[in-house]
């Protein structure tokens, strides 16, 4: 009795997830699909989040090493109230974490008389896209990485030094290949959570074809005014990227 | 010659060693935990004494001074589980020390088949080192920690990683091995069999302190 009660209660919640995507994905018919892709704001959509993503993720990749690598391995005072502000975007909702980044990066926020001095607009374009998703989605990397660095063995890079690498060296060809597991999956992890950024972009970036209309606001935009085919057709793509992910984060784990 | 006369200041003693090493192998022998991998850390620059110096072949190593970091001190170290990277083949583990040292692509591959081939494992180049027995594992780490033609060698518990079976064969053939090496060879160890093994030079470590009136001619 127990035991079917336990398994209709897990197939009720597993059915409840699957239904709404397999419905979705549905909806139209693969002619249909491709065909609502083609249209200019769905391409546009696709280019701005394929190239957004791509900088968001390089630019946690270039500072979030680093960061990670501190919090594993470095004893320093403070270190677990750093940590808890890796995780902070993770918690905090993504429209008051747009609001923030408008508040101090807008046109009339606190770094406004600088960037205005240097001829710099950040607020609603491109830029702010790439600043929304870096600011919800770099802890997702930082976290595995951090992770990652933990579980090799010091012992290792050791032997390394007394072979004569220098720690840089020690860095690239022990320590980065040892955690590259960790360190691919929280990539992979990050970029996801940088693609299905929406709250953040549309508080600080605005929600402007070609500029800041990236997937998920693209998604909106068409559901509210515009075609409901192409916010379909975008959903189905970032239910299959997010499918692929789900996949290689699985493979990476399994490693 | 290395000379040790060192002090550092540990969380449950203090830790002194004073000793010279002569070229040929001195084993150091002490219970766990008394400091036997601490003197070996020090040597190779893992540790940093709080004081005292280290002074191999005439180059300070350590002093209030100096502290050349261990990539710069030509000092070989086998680990006690031997510390092979997993992610290298053996050829390539024993070539990493050959790679920081820049030596080009064609000269590595000659030297790594040499010190593969003198410890009569030149076989297994192009093996993955988890599929390795213990008794292999321990002679490509001495490959590894040789190849680099170190000018001391450190040996950190060699054979307490292997099962009681294979160790007596292990070490009668690690005694062969090291008895050809001309250069200063700690080889520390809590096992009094080991001690009968190496009788050429033996000091007793206990409580952190290198007892060197222990020590045989």
């Amino acid at each position: 009795m127990i035991r079917a009660v336990v398994a209709v209660a897990a197939a009720l919640l597993l059915a409840f997830i699957i239904i709404p995507l397999a419905g979705l994905v549905l909806h139209l018919a693969p002619r249909d699909i491709v065909s609502a892709l083609q249209t200019p704001a769905a391409q546009s959509a696709l280019c701005l989040s394929l190239l957004t993503t791509v900088i968001a993720l390089a630019i946690t990749l270039t500072l979030g090493t680093p960061l990670a690598y501190i919090l594993a391995r470095a004893a320093f005072r403070g270190r677990s109230i750093v940590d808890a502000i890796v995780d902070l975007p993770i918690v905090v909702p993504p429209a008051v974490a747009g609001l923030a980044l408008l508040l101090v990066f807008g046109r009339t926020g606190t770094f406004a008389p600088v960037l205005a001095r240097l001829g710099i607009q950040l607020s609603f374009t491109t830029a702010a896209v790439v600043m929304a998703q870096v600011f919800v989605s770099s802890p997702f990397y930082v976290r595995a990485a951090r992770a990652g660095f933990l579980n090799i063995d010091r012992t290792l890079e050791s032997a390394s030094a007394t072979l004569g690498m220098g720690p840089l060296r020690t860095f690239y060809f022990v320590t980065v290949p040892l955690a590259a597991p960790a360190l691919l999956g929280g990539a992979v992890l990050c970029w996801a959570r940088a693609l299905g950024e929406f709250g953040a972009t549309i508080m600080f970036a605005g929600n402007l074809l070609g500029v800041s209309q990236t997937l998920p606001l693209a998604v909106y935009l068409n559901l509210e005014g515009g075609s409901m085919p192409v916010a379909i057709a975008l959903s189905v793509i970032m239910i299959a990227f997010s499918a692929a992910v789900v996949i290689v984060v699985r493979l990476f784990e399994r490693r | 010659m290395l000379h040790i006369d060192v002090g550092l200041q540990m969380r449950d003693f203090t830790f002194a060693a004073s000793t010279e090493v002569p070229s040929g192998v001195t084993v150091v022998v002490g219970p766990s935990g008394a400091g036997k991998s601490t003197l070996l850390r020090i040597i190779a620059g893992l540790l940093r004494p709080d004081s005292g110096s280290i002074v191999l072949d005439g180059r300070v190593l350590s002093d209030h001074r100096t502290f050349v970091p261990p990539y710069q001190r030509d000092i070989g170290l086998v680990f006690q589980e031997y510390a092979l990277f997993p992610h290298l083949s053996v050829g390539r583990n024993v070539a990493y020390g050959l790679r920081a040292r820049n030596v080009p692509a064609r000269e590595r591959g000659a030297r790594v088949q040499a010190a593969l081939d003198r410890l009569e494992v030149g076989s297994l180049a192009n093996e993955h080192v988890g599929e390795l027995s213990g008794g292999q594992r321990q002679r490509v780490a001495l490959a590894r920690a040789l190849v680099i033609e170190p000018k001391a060698l450190l040996l950190d518990e060699p054979l307490s990683a292997l099962d009681p079976q294979t160790r007596g064969r292990v070490r009668s053939e690690l005694a062969s091995i090291l008895s050809d090496i001309h250069i200063p060879t700690l080889l520390v160890t809590h096992d009094e069999a080991d001690r009968a093994a190496f009788p050429q030079r033996v000091l007793l470590i206990e409580h952190g302190r290198l007892i060197s009136g222990a020590q045989h001619g």
